[in-house]
């Protein structure tokens, strides 16, 4: 396959900031908040990724994942944990008997400034600890070059080390700079193989923005009508409140209909927003105003 | 030289000023997070003033409180976290910007049925009493901390720290001197609050909450909202992220749904007559928590 910007239509960044501009104008009420809330609860993948992470801390995200708030029945679970591979052994132990999925980032997560060939061992380790799904970053650097052919066979070759594990492609859009290169991107991402696209690592800032989930949204559209094949979508970092959660699924509703509303294709990359939901779900169920007091700080 | 229309103070006289222009009235707003936002709920509430114009002011709603109460609790721990001497200046800081607005919220105090007289009266009050208070930020704590007499080889003793937000909702016949006189403790003590006050009260006090704007205050320790007390007070009892609630006045049934509402969610509630008292730091003390401390001693 022959790789160059034409691979991709030119996005018109005016009309995308419009559109998304009318979303901060909608309100979403009742039984329908309930459902987008309880929906986005179940779309997150509980995540942590810091060089401070412990086997203890693990152990304590995966307990949060397995009791998001006890005290309300019938909640939906968080549709998996993320976590750096070392530590897929344990939260794997921890999650077993549950649907719960464990993610693991990999390629010199966040950076992605390594040898392909220890990006391929960091990938089969993880996939070897039991990791369900594997989160990459590209190669920004190699991408920003103009060596797109580099980026695609590198993705290509970690979704092969991947096996049955699914693969999500982090394109870290705070630093391909225009939204042109960030359609190339998923384009090249979604052709070389990708399960999912995602945003952003959550260490560069900007992370994800509604505008440019609405891009990669356009994107997974597009490469739908092109091959038949669904592709799954991942906005992680700053998306803290539920609101904004909502804003996102208001979104993908519009831009790719309701076979995208469930986790198999969307999912939230994101720690502090699962308390949020928490905290407006229960205010929903009780018409008390929450405290975040009342529940588990992760 | 002089124009026609000054007299020999300077001063721009009614008849001549109005005389083809259109007036330019002010927008009463609310005060949430440092800024001046309407009510999200659209409604409003018309007041009749003493002249016999009609002013058009929020209406707040239970989500206007919500969203008072999320400003006011992140601005928690800036607040208390700065030293006790800061936000003595701090406070000092709102009694000067009052001082120079004092013409302005006179004649909104006289608008709302004030003699000139007792206006002013009420202004020197305020202010003094807010010096008052202002004074008391680092001094509070000596006073009331304590060294308490234990039988185990310990050092205990007792300090009181900042409950965090507070709502105070005051009667429909609140003064200016009655609103600062229950709020100065508030943040004296390092508190944040959320006031609700009558519709009637509402051009002074969103005037006066343009003095709290520009005293260095920061965003979100205090936020005032306009509205009616029986629609918003159940909200007061029951927000779980409100830490205390001073309630003025009242009706027996008022005082009994803050009190057992608030009973429920874990709510300190003082209930306050609305007869003003003389300052005194006791009233400090209705919104701190105390902490002891157990810290061993060896011989």
């Amino acid at each position: 396959m022959n790789i160059t910007r034409s691979l991709s239509p030119v996005i018109d960044q005016v009309g995308v900031e419009e559109r998304i501009a009318r979303l901060q104008t909608r309100s979403i009420k009742t039984a329908s908040k309930v459902f987008a809330l309880k929906l986005a609860l179940s779309m997150i993948d509980l995540t942590t990724l810091s060089g401070d992470d412990t086997p203890g801390k693990v152990r304590q995200l995966c307990a949060k994942a397995r009791h998001l708030h006890n005290r309300l029945p019938g909640l939906p679970q968080v549709a998996a944990v993320c976590v750096y591979a070392p530590f897929v052994g344990i939260a794997k132990q921890q999650l077993a008997g549950s649907d719960i999925k464990v993610a693991s980032v990999a390629t010199a997560f966040p950076s992605g400034q390594s040898t392909l060939q220890v990006k391929l061992d960091e990938t089969r380790f993880a996939v070897g600890e039991g990791a369900d799904e594997v989160d990459m970053v590209i190669s920004r650097g190699e991408f920003l070059r103009g060596n797109y052919h580099y980026v695609f066979d590198e993705i290509q070759s970690i979704k092969e080390a991947c096996g049955t594990a699914h693969l999500k492609v982090i394109l870290e859009t705070g630093e391909l700079s225009t939204l042109d290169n960030i359609r190339l991107a998923s384009d090249i991402a979604m052709h070389a193989g990708a399960d999912f696209i995602k945003t952003s690592t959550g260490k560069i800032q900007p992370a994800a923005t509604l505008p440019v989930t609405l891009v990669m949204l356009e994107a997974i559209r597009d490469f739908y009508y092109a091959t038949g094949r669904k592709i799954g979508m991942k906005p992680a970092g700053g998306i803290s409140n539920a609101k904004l959660a909502l804003q996102y699924l208001v979104v993908l509703r519009e831009t790719l209909g309701e076979q995208w509303l469930t986790k198999d294709y969307f999912r939230f990359g994101a720690s502090s927003l699962a308390n949020d939901l928490l905290m407006q779900i229960v205010k929903q169920e009780t018409g008390v105003y929450q405290s975040m007091d009342y529940f588990s700080k992760d | 030289m002089k124009s026609k229309n000054e007299t020999s103070t300077g001063e721009v006289t009614k008849e001549t000023s109005v005389k083809g222009r259109i007036a330019v009235s002010k927008t009463f707003k609310l005060y949430i997070g440092g800024q001046f936002p309407r009510t999200e709920s659209g409604r409003y509430l018309p007041v009749q003033l003493i002249d016999g114009t009609t002013i058009n002011t929020c209406h707040a709603s239970g989500k206007d409180y919500r969203n008072a109460v999320v400003a006011a609790r992140s601005a928690v721990n800036g607040w208390s976290s700065r030293s006790a001497y800061n936000r003595s200046q701090i406070l000092y800081r709102m009694a000067e910007m009052l001082e120079g607005r004092k013409m302005q919220l006179a004649t909104d105090l006289i608008q709302s049925g004030l003699s000139s007289n007792q206006a002013n009266l009420e202004l020197d009050d305020t202010i003094d009493r807010i010096v008052y208070y202002a004074g008391w930020c680092d001094k509070y704590t000596q006073v009331f901390s304590t060294v308490n007499p234990v039988a185990t080889p310990h050092f205990n003793f007792s300090v009181p720290e900042p409950m965090g937000v507070v709502g105070i909702v005051y009667p429909s016949d609140v003064g200016l001197l009655s609103l600062v006189s229950h709020l100065m403790p508030v943040l004296a003590g390092a508190n944040t609050a959320v006031l609700l006050l009558p519709p009637e009260a509402t051009t002074w006090a969103i005037n006066f909450a343009e003095v709290l704007e520009t005293s260095d205050l920061p965003a979100g320790v205090v936020n005032v909202l306009t509205g009616l007390r029986s629609e918003l007070i159940a909200h007061f009892a029951s927000h779980l992220d409100v830490n205390a609630v001073i309630g003025v006045a009242g009706t027996p049934s008022e005082v009994r749904e803050l009190q057992s509402t608030g009973a429920a969610h874990i709510l300190r509630v003082v209930i306050r007559s609305g007869q003003l008292h003389p300052p005194d730091p006791y009233q400090i003390m209705d919104t701190q928590e105390v902490k002891t401390t157990w810290h061993p001693v060896g011989k």
